[in-house]
């Protein structure tokens, strides 16, 4: 339980560190923390599958290509454009409402009395891919088209670019 | 856990290290060596006998260097980058089987760091982990051909990745696990190894590590005719040497990776038709084992001395157009095989 306490810490502190530093390339850099801190957590409960896999896309893929668009862009504290004073009100108010919607769910929730121990290798690859298979094809089958449509989407968009500049 | 588990894997832990970096500190001379032999000279041979103390030297002069962090870097990332470089390549080799179990004193010594049920992907991860090494190095140093040398790293990183993954993909439906253990210990004999049933799959796989590895023909990040010396054009002393360990510790580890994988890692032809004992299978089959590795290694330095450096298109071209519908046609094969096999045998 105190590894649990001492992980969320790690991962609430870097997760506001991303926020707080000017730096974009620390920020990129504080969020790749964050996100590992997010395995360690799968990896006490077991789901060895999940932390492995968000390991991977996560930090090594996504993370990569943030920290990639950010170096070509050579972003650093003097460049970084001034916000008009609109966008910062509208931005906290936004960011009040979230944080009293979230308060305002979690004051409903009640703990439950009866601790819930369903299968603990349910995060194992086999058993993962058994529910996902069976119980959830359905779901499943349809993310991978979003999935799909994503891709197709940014081809799309690639390929647009390349036909404007021949022709001028 | 009890203490004496945590000592034994203690004492493997700093076996495999120490024999990776023995293996890469001999690999530098072995390269050497080896470019002599392919250019007809004779290669490092004043210190020691035949230049066998040439790597200590090398190291030696590695530390004793001044080193330099340039007045514009960012010096905690300037740091941070040949660490992570090196700290990547070290642990890459964790859920490697060396080899079957050694009984010492009844005592079952399982001869693999940890035999997590995720082992593949395990790998997947700290490689591709391996790449903001390079990428810190190379933003930090403040400096456009390192900055250059670092944009080519993670694009051409990432662009192999897919195909080795979908290579990786096609082998994890002919054995059926994703752990190391499991998988090499299927593949008992000479009949069983995997090359017999993926040879396509091996071959994408085998070009993506070389990728991987930023090796010769595909180590753009640091091509010395355009990019001075790419990623590490700034480091000095032994943050350079870091770099340069942690390209050969990816090698050895890469090698290790195709042998366990697709060439039955410690498993030798007829290791149980000879009568020998269970400790001499597993001495030999750890041999076997490394014999195999060197050869994967040799083969590395074959290509470096043998091919010329591809041009950054034809880089992209190659991985986005060829490796990727060749890995995904071979999951199609695999899958239709598989169907066949179980439905009519």
């Amino acid at each position: 339980m105190s590894l649990f306490y001492f992980v969320a810490f790690v991962a609430i502190f870097f997760a506001l560190m991303t926020i707080f530093t000017k730096n974009p390339v620390h920020s990129v850099l504080y969020l790749v923390v964050t996100f590992f801190t997010l395995t360690v957590h799968y990896i006490l409960l077991n789901a060895q599958f999940l932390a492995v896999v968000n390991f991977i896309v996560y930090m090594g893929a996504i993370m990569v290509l943030f920290l990639f668009v950010l170096m070509l862009l050579n972003l650093n504290e003097d460049t970084e454009p001034m916000k008009s004073n609109l966008v910062k009100v509208m931005g906290v108010i936004a960011g009040m409402c979230l944080f009293a919607t979230l308060l305002g769910a979690l004051r409903v929730i009640e703990p439950s009395n009866e601790i819930v121990t369903g299968n603990t290798d349910i995060g194992l690859v086999k058993h993962l891919g058994n529910v996902l298979f069976n119980e959830f094809l359905l779901p499943f089958e349809i993310s991978a088209i979003l999935l799909l449509i994503a891709m197709i989407g940014a081809v799309l968009l690639a390929k647009k670019e390349v036909k404007e500049i021949k022709k001028a | 856990m009890e203490g004496a588990f945590i000592l034994e894997k203690l004492i493997l832990v700093v076996i495999v290290f120490t024999i990776s970096l023995v293996i890469a500190m001999y690999s530098t001379l072995a390269e050497r060596k080896i470019a002599g032999f392919m250019q007809d000279r004779h290669g490092p041979n004043r210190a020691g006998f035949g230049g066998i103390l040439q790597p200590l030297c090398d190291g030696g002069k590695f530390f004793f260097k001044e080193e330099i962090i340039p007045a514009g870097a960012h010096k905690p990332l300037f740091i941070l980058g040949p660490t992570l470089a090196i700290i990547t390549a070290c642990i890459s080799s964790a859920v490697i089987p060396w080899g079957q179990t050694l009984t010492i004193g009844g005592r079952e010594v399982v001869l693999q760091v940890a035999d997590i049920n995720v082992g593949v992907l395990y790998i997947f991860g700290v490689v591709a982990l391996g790449v903001y090494g390079i990428m810190l190095g190379g933003w930090a140093s403040n400096n456009k051909f390192s900055l250059m040398g670092a944009i080519r790293a993670a694009s051409q990183s990432i662009s192999y990745e897919i195909p080795m993954g979908l290579s990786i993909i096609a082998l994890l439906m002919v054995t059926g696990t994703l752990s190391m253990g499991e998988i090499v210990a299927q593949q008992s004999g000479f009949v069983n190894w995997n090359i017999w049933a993926q040879p396509l799959g091996f071959l994408i796989f085998m070009v993506c590590a070389f990728a991987e590895c930023n090796r010769v023909p595909f180590d753009l990040p640091e091509c010395e005719t355009e990019l001075i010396g790419g990623y590490h054009t700034e480091y000095s002393s032994m943050k350079l040497g870091l770099y340069m360990f942690s390209e050969y510790i990816n090698m050895f580890v890469s090698s290790a990776l195709m042998a366990a994988l697709y060439f039955g890692g410690y498993n030798f032809p007829f290791m149980y038709e000879l009568g020998l004992s269970e400790n001499w299978i597993t001495i030999i089959g750890v041999l076997v084992f490394f014999l195999k590795i060197f050869g994967f290694i040799f083969f590395f330095m074959w290509v470096r001395w043998t091919l010329p450096r591809f041009r950054y298109d034809q880089l992209m071209g190659l991985g986005w157009k060829i490796l990727i519908p060749l890995a995904i046609a071979n999951i199609v094969l695999t899958a239709v095989v598989i169907v066949v096999k179980d439905t009519y045998f």
